[in-house]
């Protein structure tokens, strides 16, 4: 591929105590790309962000971001390096406001017109929010909410952002919107790591895909081409 | 859980009052970090004296004389003004060392038991400093505005630190280890610094009764001489001292808290640690930063403390420490207006306490404690999230 890599993960096993969630996984994104990593409940797809993003130490293996190996190192500081990682369940600080939720996005920015100019640009991605700044995080909707991850994470800035399933628990309608928005945001320049269950979904909007199966990787190709594959459609996209 | 209800400060007793507020006025710094925490304060005194008053009337009622040619009812009106003031003076003390619970707990999910110890080093640093001042000379010609600034300060800072260090080298190891683990650690903490605390002063003053020099201090003997209605009271300087340095620290406190960018980072912590890091920001600092905090106001607490009683001791730390965790439960541990308003009403109880226990033959002053720590019984029975610590709904 002729694209610059910037995440790329090799060989990762990742355990919980003596649960052997990912076994030797690798895997690449390069920049500008959405790539989904397909796979049904328990297959390793959060695991793998986690691992991404410092919040689990691989027992084996490397992640390299941007080519330096990044194993080790404390997850705020994986944080200011541009690797955003919004994960499983959205984590909204529930007692804070939106407005203080996207203000601790903006942890990192030491200028305050750098801070002020990402807050109306996330207004203007997601303007539900604007209207709700002084309302407590925890008394948002459930889309709401998932908009509010987005939005908090954008604020660091991130060259890659890891979404993990933004599209649980929502109504079709919000599943469609959450969706352009991603496309929208990877427009933006943005590498975009997706972690869906809702394979077809994903697979439209992403690139290239991997389908992960007990901490394993199956099969990696296309978005296109996966979505083609029968095996896929058998598995993941409910089709008989 | 109603570690969840930590930091809800807009839902104090105070918000019914405030919704006739407009919303401009509500936004302005003003409003937000000297209106609204100072009229709180004002209002959680006049509440809880007002029910304890009541409550005194009622005991009144009941056992109008209980000693011959004692009634009870006059003695209470005749005391009250000076009970009350007693009472917010300790109960001032005690919400600064509750703080300290709530703030760790906040954080940590874990009682510190440590920190009776921190305020403890606060009050033998407030005499170490004011003993070298006395020293050096300068003592007679130290204002009230420059001395208590000096032991506050002083005392503060340096057990702000050592509630950092503990947590370092004692608590951070055993993160993740089960729950009793840093408690028994704790504990085991408390004896130790008791210890080297008492042979330090052994070694370096042959005493471990420390008395501050308060004795030639003027100013401090003359009362303040308040008026209400036929009433004269006496009011004590070191009331309003620590009063005054008191509410200046918590208004402070809950500025940086609720104001400030690391205060946010700080709740942000406090409600999700994964996140929080994964927002770039350092949970560990965040965590020291907290116990500084706390560990501060509890360092500062002591040596208000101590210039309050005169005398401190190594073990001075035990009973008020256990009183102020009192005060956080009271309120609803994690919850910091809670730890406010607990440190206050158990201030202000324990005051009307020693004031009507003296008139009972069988009871005595001594029976205090028995009474307060009963309080902490029936709240750990009846309501464990505390007056304030109600539960939240989270939506995850
Ligand atoms: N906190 C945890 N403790 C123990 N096992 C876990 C934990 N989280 C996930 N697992 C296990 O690791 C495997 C992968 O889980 P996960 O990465 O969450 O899957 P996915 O996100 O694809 O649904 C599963 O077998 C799951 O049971
Ligand atoms: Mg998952």
């Amino acid at each position: 591929m002729s694209m610059q890599t910037v995440l790329e993960l090799e060989n990762l096993h990742t355990y919980y105590g003596h649960i052997h969630a990912l076994k030797g996984i690798s895997m690449t994104v390069g920049r500008g790309e959405i790539v989904t990593l397909i796979g049904t409940n328990g297959a390793g797809k959060s695991t793998t962000l986690r691992t991404i993003s410092g919040v689990l130490k691989p027992k084996r293996g490397t992640v390299r971001y941007q080519g330096k190996d990044i194993n080790g190192m404390r997850v705020h500081d994986i944080a200011a390096m541009g690797i955003s990682h919004v994960p499983e369940g959205r984590r909204i600080f529930p007692l804070l406001t939106v407005l203080e939720n996207l203000e601790l996005g903006g942890w990192n920015v030491k200028d305050r017109a750098v801070a002020k100019q990402r807050m109306e640009r996330a207004f203007e991605l997601f303007p539900r929010l604007k209207e709700r700044v002084n309302q407590k995080g925890g008394t948002l909707s459930g889309g709401e909410q998932q908009m509010l991850a987005i939005a908090r994470a954008l604020m660091t800035d991130p060259d890659v952002l890891l979404l993990d399933e933004p599209s649980m628990g929502l109504a079709p309608v919000l599943v469609e919107a959450i969706f352009d928005i991603i496309t929208e945001i990877n427009k933006l320049g943005k590498t975009i790591l997706l972690v869906e269950q809702n394979a077809l979904m994903a697979l439209e909007v992403a690139h290239r895909g991997y389908v992960l199966q007990t901490g394993e990787i199956v099969l990696s190709d296309s978005a296109k081409a996966l979505a083609a594959d029968e095996s896929v459609r058998k598995a993941y996209l409910g089709e008989a | 859980m109603s570690a969840e209800a930590y930091l809800r400060p807009k839902r104090g007793l105070a918000s019914p009052l405030t919704g006739v507020i407009p919303e401009e006025v509500r936004q302005t710094w003003f409003y937000k970090f000297l209106l609204f925490p100072v009229g709180q304060m004002i209002i959680f005194i006049v509440g809880a004296s007002a029910v304890l008053t009541l409550l005194a009337y009622l005991v009144a009622l009941l056992v109008p004389e209980p000693r011959p040619g004692i009634v009870l009812a006059d003695q209470i009106s005749r005391q009250l003004p000076g009970m009350i003031i007693s009472g917010i003076t300790i109960g001032f003390v005690y919400s600064m060392v509750a703080l300290g619970y709530t703030l760790v707990y906040g954080v940590l999910k874990f009682i510190n038991f440590a920190h009776s110890e921190i305020f403890m080093v606060g009050a033998v640093t407030g005499y170490e400093i004011m003993l070298r001042i006395q020293e050096a000379g300068l003592l007679q010609q130290m204002s009230p505005f420059m001395l208590v600034p000096t032991l506050v300060i002083g005392s503060g800072l340096l057990a702000g630190l050592l509630a950092v260090l503990i947590e370092r080298v004692a608590y951070r190891p055993l993160r993740g280890a089960p729950r009793l683990v840093p408690l028994i650690t704790a504990i085991g903490l408390s004896f130790v610094l008791q210890d080297v605390v008492r042979a330090f002063f052994s070694l370096t003053r042959n005493a471990f009764n420390l008395t501050y020099p308060l004795n030639n201090l003027e100013w401090l003997r003359a009362p303040v001489r308040l008026t209400f209605g036929e009433a004269n009271v006496n009011v004590r300087v070191t009331s309003i001292l620590i009063v005054v340095s008191a509410v200046i620290m918590l208004v402070a406190l809950n500025y940086f808290v609720n104001g400030t960018k690391w205060g946010r980072a700080i709740r942000a912590t406090s409600q999700d640690q994964t996140m929080a890091g994964l927002l770039g920001i350092n949970v560990n600092l965040m965590i020291s930063l907290t116990f500084f905090l706390g560990g501060s106001l509890g360092g500062a607490s002591g040596a208000l403390y101590g210039l309050n009683i005169g005398t401190v001791t190594p073990y001075v730390g035990f009973i008020p420490g256990l009183k102020a965790f009192t005060a956080a439960v009271l309120g609803g541990i994690g919850n910091l207006t809670g730890a406010l308003l607990g440190g206050l009403t158990l201030g202000i109880i324990e005051s009307f306490l020693n004031g009507i226990l003296v008139y009972f033959p069988a009871l005595g002053t001594r029976y205090t404690d028995i009474f307060t720590f009963s309080i902490l019984i029936l709240i750990l029975i009846f309501r464990p999230s505390g007056l304030l610590g109600e539960k939240v709904d989270e939506k995850v």
